[in-house]
């Protein structure tokens, strides 16, 4: 059934004409181009998907694209203010060596975000660990991720975003 | 995925109507079950019937009696709920260890208990309290309700509207997480209830079950100790690459000690 879709992403009304099986993960990727966010399986569970829909993290694999009618959508691509300027995140990220290949990073730094507004920007590793269970990374070890994650919580503090 | 027609009606009565026009209908509630189901074509409704815009569907209400949990309610939304963690702390916990930060996001008690998955973990808590589950037609007591794998007394066309948990003298629930999806490899809900202790299992056998000797013990004995040389039979228990049934059998005392001694 084809239907038509409209949604704010990163701030621009959009819309298209998807299948209604059509996933958000495909929408964003193969009708707006937006390729940051990423899949890694197809079981819900590694978390490359994430992103914010009204400002709550979710797999966007698990996620129809007409069930987010009307919503407001943030990607990664969404998050810097400039192509010069990270959000204090992904900064954080880039200075704690939080990543290695980097397939993981927008779905772990959308997830971040989250728990960090979650919790009124106070973080501790216990937190941040259980935090990150329905996020994946296969390269890092996720201890220069948690390390990231902390220091970009009181980065996001600082500036106020 | 094979497509379907959508539908996200407003009311019970469109969502009832919409359910008896389909051919194959199917509720979507969070979707952390059904999508990924459809994604691997284990499913193929004709109408897929999204439950998001119903908002007497969604809230949480507690009063001196206990906590009723409306069948729309997030994981994440009991987990972070005040009133739930000051009148059932047993409850809110449970909820916060549910599946990952993204799954509690997403999916609902509705949905859970709908599904009746062996390994999830509300089951444990709407036996082991003795919660009672209130349709668009009738309320089930939750000794009525899980019937199989994947099986409840729920029937085709009936659709779960909320849930409600007595609020016992005390309880607790432990799981052994399977490290890789967090779904209960075994979990018990232990509770001290108006009608005496109840002891809920999950994770071990097809669906939800109560263990009738631990709970005699307990009610002459609250201790750890009184469970700990009751050992529930493997014969019937589920076996896979994770564990066999001796070994499920066996995590359910260990288990059950832990959640006495947690209850205190
Ligand atoms: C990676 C991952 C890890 C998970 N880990 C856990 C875990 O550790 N513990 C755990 O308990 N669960 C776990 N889950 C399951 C999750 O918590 C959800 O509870 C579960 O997916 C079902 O809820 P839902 O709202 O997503 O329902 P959906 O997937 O939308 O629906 C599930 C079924 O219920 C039916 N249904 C939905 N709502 C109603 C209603 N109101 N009335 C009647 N029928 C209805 C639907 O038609 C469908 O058949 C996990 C899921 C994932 C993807
Ligand atoms: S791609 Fe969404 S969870 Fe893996
Ligand atoms: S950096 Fe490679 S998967 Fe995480």
């Amino acid at each position: 059934m084809t239907m038509s879709v409209s949604m704010t992403v990163n701030g621009k009304t959009v819309s298209g004409n998807v299948e209604a099986r059509t996933l958000l993960v495909q929408f964003l990727r193969e009708h707006l181009g937006l390729t940051g966010t990423h899949v890694g399986c197809d079981t819900s569970q590694c978390g490359a998907c994430v992103v914010h829909v009204d400002g709550i993290s979710v797999k966007s694999c698990t996620l129809l694209a007409v069930q987010a009618e009307g919503a407001k959508v943030t990607t990664i691509e969404g998050l810097a203010k400039s192509a010069e300027e990270l959000h204090p995140m992904q900064e954080a990220f880039r200075e704690n060596h939080g990543l290695q290949c980097g397939f993981c990073t927008p779905g772990m730094v959308m997830s971040a975000i989250d728990l960090v507004k979650r919790h009124n920007y106070q973080l501790d590793e216990e937190t941040v660990r259980h935090g990150l269970e329905g996020n994946l990374c296969r390269c890092t070890g996720y201890h220069n991720i948690v390390k990231s994650i902390i220091a970009g919580a009181a980065a996001m503090k600082a500036a106020g975003v | 995925m094979y497509d379907f027609a959508y539908h996200k009606p407003k009311s019970m009565a469109d969502a009832l109507a919409a359910l008896k026009k389909a051919a194959d209908g199917k509720l979507l509630a969070g979707g952390m079950t059904l999508i990924p189901t459809l994604k691997q074509r284990l499913a193929q409704p004709s109408d897929v019937i999204d439950l998001a815009a119903i908002g007497e569907l969604r809230g949480i209400k507690v009063d001196g009696n206990g906590v009723t949990v409306g069948a729309m309610t997030k994981h994440a939304e009991v987990a972070a709920s005040a009133d739930v963690a000051k009148a059932i702390p047993a409850l809110a916990k449970l909820a916060a260890n549910i599946g990952d930060g993204q799954v509690r996001n997403r999916g609902t008690i509705g949905g859970s208990l709908a599904n009746s998955d062996p390994a999830a973990d509300y089951p444990a808590a709407v036996l082991g309290l003795g919660a009672t589950i209130t349709t668009n037609e009738r309320t089930i007591a939750a000794d009525d309700f899980f019937k199989g794998l994947f099986e409840t007394a729920l029937k085709e066309g009936e659709i779960i509207t909320s849930v409600t948990f007595p609020k016992p003298a005390k309880a607790a629930y432990m799981k052994f997480p399977n490290p890789a999806s967090r779904y209960a490899m075994v979990g018990v809900f232990v509770a001290q209830t108006s009608s005496g202790p109840r002891v809920a299992v999950t994770g071990a056998g097809p669906c939800a079950f109560r263990v009738k000797a631990m709970e005699d013990a307990l009610a002459k004995n609250w201790s750890a100790d009184a469970v700990a040389g009751i050992k529930v039979p493997a014969n019937g228990l589920n076996g896979d690459i994770h564990g066999s049934p001796e070994y499920r059998a066996h995590l359910v005392t260990v288990m059950a000690k832990r959640a006495v001694a947690a209850a205190g």
